[in-house]
């Protein structure tokens, strides 16, 4: 391993440029080849250069009363207006950057603990893969919502913690698990493979194993946790902000609905105040999840979808691929 | 056995941490919650009990040790003992759960088992005709649905089918005013009556998971030789899809029950504070609202020990069913 990285170093850093062109130009290859990664990551593209363009695309302050009252949907505000007459366009594009941020914050948090409290469990193995699975084990087990509720209700009590940090900490905190657990299962089949035995027996030291042998392997069942991790995210935060455990005076997707079920705005009929909160968190997380599944057909053919079905040819094929 | 008794281990420990999580959480909080929350009771009426029994469940006594008061806190759950609830003052909390926990489970079983056949049922269908028009089309309609909010389509359901058409009532988890509970006809179908829609969000939410794991699972074995050598025997496409395929494509529909169950718990939450269904979901709902600490830490103990049985219980039924796991490999 070391003599053929220090024969090939020169060559290694003329290509490595085109090597990661192309690499990118593969990935964008299979994503535009699958039809459900295409449609989930245009979906998610679009949300995020939503928020991002949120003040070109409204010309109102998300939380400025500008008419009197609730107004349903006109060229004017296209959603309509709020009970305190803001504009539900604006909240909703807007509301988009506080959802996306704080999901996506928790997500990474998880996903960077998933990979220490995994792989570290998993390599190492012994006593230490005793503890840490127990706990990843335990934290399995114990209901996620409830827990949050718990966490958010004591930090929103406690005062100056009522931000979106507080809620991403939160969300972080309880979504680990599952994750953790994947990959602990992933890098114990890995950490048997020859080339890890072979890093071990040129003397690299665990830490680099673990971060150049074992990890670059996992990038795509990482990716995929991400992305799980993502929606449980988006849905926990809005259903947390929805309770109201969130900050109710900035609008987000979560606390849109929040205000929606103070006013009781579906029983008056008022659904503008509701609908677009509610297809935009559907669609974010449909998108998230289409994604997660257009990779899982990536990585086992099996389940592609073929015209006509020919059972025993693809049955031989699959098999050849699969078995791992 | 020996597995058994691990896994009883496994379940005692987790049973514990969920126990000591409740004692530790509200400990490490940055400033004094007890304090916190006694500021936000000081604008209602308060009374001098009322502090103390908030003083008492964050055990702020500076004279009395920490593990003086763990003990104390565990001798306490061990008696049933969870505090008392300072919205319903002097109400001890056990009393509120006792009375909400049969909605809650109730209604997450009725939820838990039909999803669960129905969308297996789904599952094999839709992979036994594979590449059909209904297979491409029905998996990323019920990913779109399960995608929704439990509590924006049980909301919406409300909508529609409570307000608009009036169908169902869409309060509480039986008529009130007209019904008092027992065993008796009136009742029973008023509950009924009354769980229909909660019932059909959550089934809805929890629907696609179930399809897609048995729709894969199944998928994987119509390849397998057994399937088309009883195919070629002649066997009745209905003995080949159930007990050739889908017999054994099951298993880790069985395995998920333990995540699903934690998915649908939450979502139960949700849906029965869209509903005011008298479950555990609501009353951690009003103890969140209004700051009754003991009630929601309460409630959340009791989820975690349901939980964790029946996650157990889940378990218990695997080794049963996976001969494997009987024989002690792993």
């Amino acid at each position: 391993m070391q003599i053929t990285n220090t024969t090939n170093q020169k060559g290694a850093s003329i290509t490595f440029l085109g090597r990661t062109k192309a690499r990118v130009s593969s990935i964008l290859r299979a994503i535009v080849s699958n039809p459900k990664i295409a449609f989930g990551v245009g979906v998610v593209v679009f949300f995020v250069l939503v928020a991002i363009a949120a003040p070109l695309l409204t010309p109102y302050d998300p939380t400025a009363s500008i008419v009197r009252g609730s107004l349903p949907p006109s060229w004017r505000h296209i959603f309509g207006t709020t009970g305190l007459g803001q504009d539900m366009f604006a909240q909703i594009v807007y509301g988009a950057r506080v959802t996306l941020t704080v999901a996506f914050v928790a997500a990474i948090g998880s996903t960077i603990l998933q990979i220490v409290m995994g792989l570290s469990s998993a390599y190492y193995g012994g006593m230490v893969d005793e503890v840490l699975s127990l706990i990843i084990n335990v934290f399995l087990v114990l209901p996620g919502l409830p827990l949050t509720i718990v966490l958010a209700s004591l930090a929103s009590a406690s005062g100056a913690s009522r931000s979106e940090f507080v809620i991403a900490l939160v969300l972080l905190f309880t979504s680990w698990s599952y994750g953790a657990r994947v990959l602990r299962a992933q890098t114990l089949s890995l950490k048997e493979r020859e080339f890890v035995a072979a890093a071990r027996a040129t003397g690299e030291s665990s830490l680099r194993i673990i971060s150049s042998e074992i990890l670059p392997n996992e990038v795509s069942l990482i990716a995929s946790t991400f992305v799980g991790t993502f929606v449980y995210a988006v849905g926990a935060e809005v259903a947390l902000e929805f309770l109201g455990l969130g900050d109710t005076s900035r609008p987000s997707w979560g606390v849109i609905l929040y205000w929606a079920e103070n006013n009781a705005a579906l029983i008056v009929g008022k659904w503008w105040q509701f609908v677009p909160a509610g297809i935009c968190i559907a669609l974010l997380c449909a998108g998230l999840t289409f994604i997660n599944f257009g990779m899982d057909e990536l990585s086992n053919p099996r389940l592609r979808v073929e015209r006509p079905p020919r059972r025993h040819l693809i049955s031989r094929k699959s098999k050849a691929v699969t078995s791992r | 056995m020996r597995y058994l008794f691990r896994r009883a281990v496994f379940y005692l420990i987790a049973l514990w941490a969920a126990v000591t999580f409740n004692f530790i959480i509200p400990r490490l909080m940055p400033g004094d919650p007890a304090e916190a929350y006694i500021a936000k009771l000081m604008t209602q009426q308060v009374t001098r009990a009322q502090i103390d029994a908030i003083r008492a469940e964050f055990g702020v006594n500076p004279n009395v040790p920490i593990w003086r008061q763990y003990l104390d806190y565990l001798n306490g759950i061990l008696h049933g003992n969870l505090g008392i609830s300072t919205s319903q003052f002097p109400t001890p909390v056990g009393d509120i759960l006792k009375q909400s926990l049969p909605w809650t489970i109730g209604l997450v079983g009725v939820a838990l088992v039909l999803s669960f056949f129905i969308g297996t049922l789904i599952g094999i269908l839709i992979a036994w005709k594979r590449g059909s028009w209904y297979d491409t089309a029905v998996p990323p309609f019920l990913t779109f649905l399960s995608a929704i909010p439990y509590f924006w389509m049980a909301l919406g359901l409300v909508y529609i089918f409570g307000v608009i058409l009036n169908w169902f009532p869409t309060d509480s988890g039986y008529d009130v005013f007209n019904v008092s509970p027992g065993w008796n006809m009136d009742f029973i179908g008023s509950v009924a009556q009354h769980s229909i829609l909660p019932v059909a969000t959550l089934i809805i939410g929890s629907l696609a998971g179930w399809v897609l794991i048995m729709r894969n699972m199944m998928v994987t074995t119509l390849s397998e030789d057994y399937v088309t050598m009883a195919e070629a025997k002649g066997l009745s496409e209905r003995r080949v899809m159930f007990h050739y395929a889908a017999r054994n494509a099951i298993l880790p529909s069985i395995t998920s029950f333990s995540i699903a169950l934690g998915l649908i718990v939450s979502g139960a939450l949700l849906t029965e504070i869209v509903f005011n269904y008298p479950g555990i979901g609501f009353s951690l709902y009003k103890g969140v609202q209004s700051n009754d600490y003991a009630l929601v830490e309460g409630c959340f103990l009791v989820i975690a020990l349901a939980v964790i049985f029946a996650n157990f219980l889940f378990e218990l039924i695997y080794v049963f069913l996976d001969p494997r796991v009987r024989h002690g490999k792993k």
